[in-house]
């Protein structure tokens, strides 16, 4: 007895100088979370545990890998054949890659069904969009360390993006890539960017965390929380929630890296890089597609060549959403009260799918009919369609309270499935 | 106590905002240009290095390629193309119209000798190496994106904006070539 006191006793000394047990107890175990979250609500945490797999798995692969031309390819045969493990610890990261982006994709789609970008979490938004970002440069520059063909043509592909930029897109190349091709420069300060760049991440997960803990979490009423008969402390109840949703995370990742760990990938990226030959199809990683489709997608408008025309259109979709929170002027947050734009979500998710497919498949034909007309569809949502239902859209009665339409089922209640 | 007379503080209060707005817009913009300047070998130390830029010449023996077919060399670490063009494949760049061209340009100025042409191998939209004798013109065909280049390296068709450039380059003698 007199031993735990002691202990308590040192740790109140030591939160009294400074208060990190105070913080981690706020912000993890007493944090008052809705208690209607649905298992949507599950993809944040599991994007902070898929991150932080990924940088112990990297710190790990970083201590095997050289970051040169001539040894690159063949330190990551050897992870994958001599390195003890070195198989299960390349393809967790690897996997890891196109599992994080899954997530986030849900999470991001997530918010964007129950209106968790509107205010006051606006900043909450951002920050989320530039850890998407992040991410992607992250990835990227992943991709290319094994300096295979994918690697290498991927590489040249996307910083020639660069290049469309007037006057000075040639100069800026030539800095990326160290030279006047990708070559051993590039390798070099994509490995350093690399390891960098998780860093970063986790400093602006925390900015994203602090930021969501400030209001706390949306809900799918999308209504606020009144008091502390809306929310219960996130432990027990969601870290128990939350862990579930890890094991059935874990069952299908595990079915990737241990049956199909290369199913995501290229067979291209197993021939070493070859800076003379190219491969006939070039395509980036899953994630990627829908923006490579809109990058294909443009044509020539007006003065503008469709090579800028595409770059500009492929950043705009992504930075477009910063301004989403006033782009959608409705002022119910909940999908489940909006009928329409209900629809036009689920339309936009399917839009999204018809530009992954697009960006899959070669530039012609039916497929580039397609991606120009889901890429235009992606912006008419975005501009035109969101600001136009925040006008006319019919909404329905929201309830009093969270609680309410559970406690008396006799008030409106929206009669919807679970999502 | 009445009043402890201290003209020279007086001043300085009704000066002193300006005074001390001053100091601070001078420091800051010092500090400024001062991290303005340091940060230049960070950013520059990405640029190509003088070992780099001095590899920029390479010679190549043409005798070895036959009419009608194109070899690629490498050249500051990017391909070259180098074509032995048929009769046809001459007079199909000759004769084409410039009207037919987005970016316009006359055989003649591409070439210094008809029978060879020597182009940098990097497709002008995003950077791939295009396959040569394919493509709907039967010059070059750009996998990646699409875009079609004709006898003469010209786009013709596709997302790329600009024809495949042309190095600069000296015929040693008949059969030898210097690029760069």
């Amino acid at each position: 007895m007199s031993n735990i006191s002691a202990g308590k006793r040192a740790l109140q000394w030591f939160d009294y100088r400074l208060p990190i047990f105070t913080f981690i107890h706020h912000s993890t175990v007493g944090y008052p979370t809705p208690k209607n979250l649905n298992y949507w609500w599950n993809f944040g945490s599991l994007a902070g545990i898929i991150l932080v797999v990924q940088i112990v798995t990297g710190i790990v692969l970083a201590m095997h890998y050289t970051p040169h031309v001539d040894h690159a390819f063949d330190s990551v045969e050897a992870i994958m054949r001599d390195v003890n493990y070195g198989w299960l610890l390349r393809y967790i990261h690897a996997n890891g890659a196109s599992a994080f982006f899954a997530v986030v994709f849900i999470h991001i789609f997530r918010g964007l069904y129950f209106g968790s970008y509107k205010s006051p979490r606006e900043v909450l938004w951002w920050l989320g969009l530039i850890i998407l970002l992040i991410m992607m440069a992250t990835a990227f520059m992943g991709y290319v360390l094994p300096w295979g063909q994918m690697s290498f043509w991927g590489a040249t592909v996307i910083t020639n993006l660069f290049s469309a930029i007037p006057l000075v897109g040639e100069s800026i190349t030539t800095w990326l890539w160290g030279g006047f091709a990708v070559g051993n420069a590039t390798l070099n300060r994509f490995f350093s960017l690399h390891f960098l760049l998780p860093f970063v991440l986790v400093g602006v997960v925390f900015l994203h965390l602090w930021s969501l803990h400030k209001f706390g979490s949306n809900n799918p009423t999308g209504i606020d929380t009144r008091g502390p008969k809306d929310t219960v402390p996130f432990h027990p109840y969601y870290t128990i929630k939350d862990l579930f949703g890890v094991g059935v995370f874990l069952i299908i990742f595990s079915v990737f890296i241990f049956y199909a760990p290369n199913y995501l990938g290229h067979p291209d990226n197993y021939i070493k890089a070859n800076p003379l030959v190219t491969p006939a199809h070039i395509v980036p990683e899953w994630y990627f597609l829908p923006f490579y489709a809109i990058l294909r997608a443009v044509p020539d408008i007006l003065f503008v060549d469709a090579k800028l025309a595409g770059v500009i259109a492929m950043f705009a979709s992504i930075l477009l959403l910063f301004a989403l929170p006033w782009l959608d002027s409705s002022p119910v947050r909940s999908a489940r009260f909006r009928p329409w734009y209900k629809q036009f979500f689920w339309l936009l998710v399917l839009d999204v799918v018809v530009l992954g497919v697009a960006g899959a498949k070669p530039p012609e034909g039916l497929w580039l009919v397609l991606g120009r007309l889901a890429t235009a569809y992606y912006f008419i949502h975005f501009l035109i369609l969101l600001p136009l239902l925040g006008r006319i859209e019919p909404t329905k009665p929201l309830p009093r309270s969270i609680g309410d339409p559970v406690l008396n089922s006799s008030p409106p209640r929206e009669s919807e499935t679970g999502s | 106590m009445a009043k402890s007379p201290k003209p020279h503080d007086t001043a300085g209060q009704a000066e002193g905002g300006n005074r001390r707005d001053f100091l601070y817009v001078a420091t800051g913009t010092l500090g400024a240009v001062g991290v303005a300047a340091a940060s230049w070998p960070f950013i520059h130390q990405m640029n190509p290095s003088a070992a780099v830029l001095a590899l920029a010449s390479t010679e190549v023996d043409l005798s070895a390629i036959e009419q009608g077919q194109a070899i690629t060399v490498i050249w500051r670490g990017k391909p070259v193309f180098i074509r032995h063009r048929t009769a046809k494949e001459i007079s199909q760049a000759q004769d084409t119209s410039l009207e037919a061209l987005p970016d316009p340009q006359a055989d003649s100025e591409r070439v210094q000798k008809a029978e060879w042409l020597i182009l940098v191998g990097v497709c002008t939209h995003l950077g791939c190496v295009p396959l040569s004798h394919t493509g709907e013109y039967e010059g070059w065909f750009c996998p990646c994106h699409g875009s079609h280049y004709d006898t003469s390296g010209r786009i013709r068709k596709g997302p790329a904006p600009a024809n495949l450039a042309v190095p600069e380059y000296v015929f040693i003698d008949d059969l030898k070539v210097r690029i760069g």
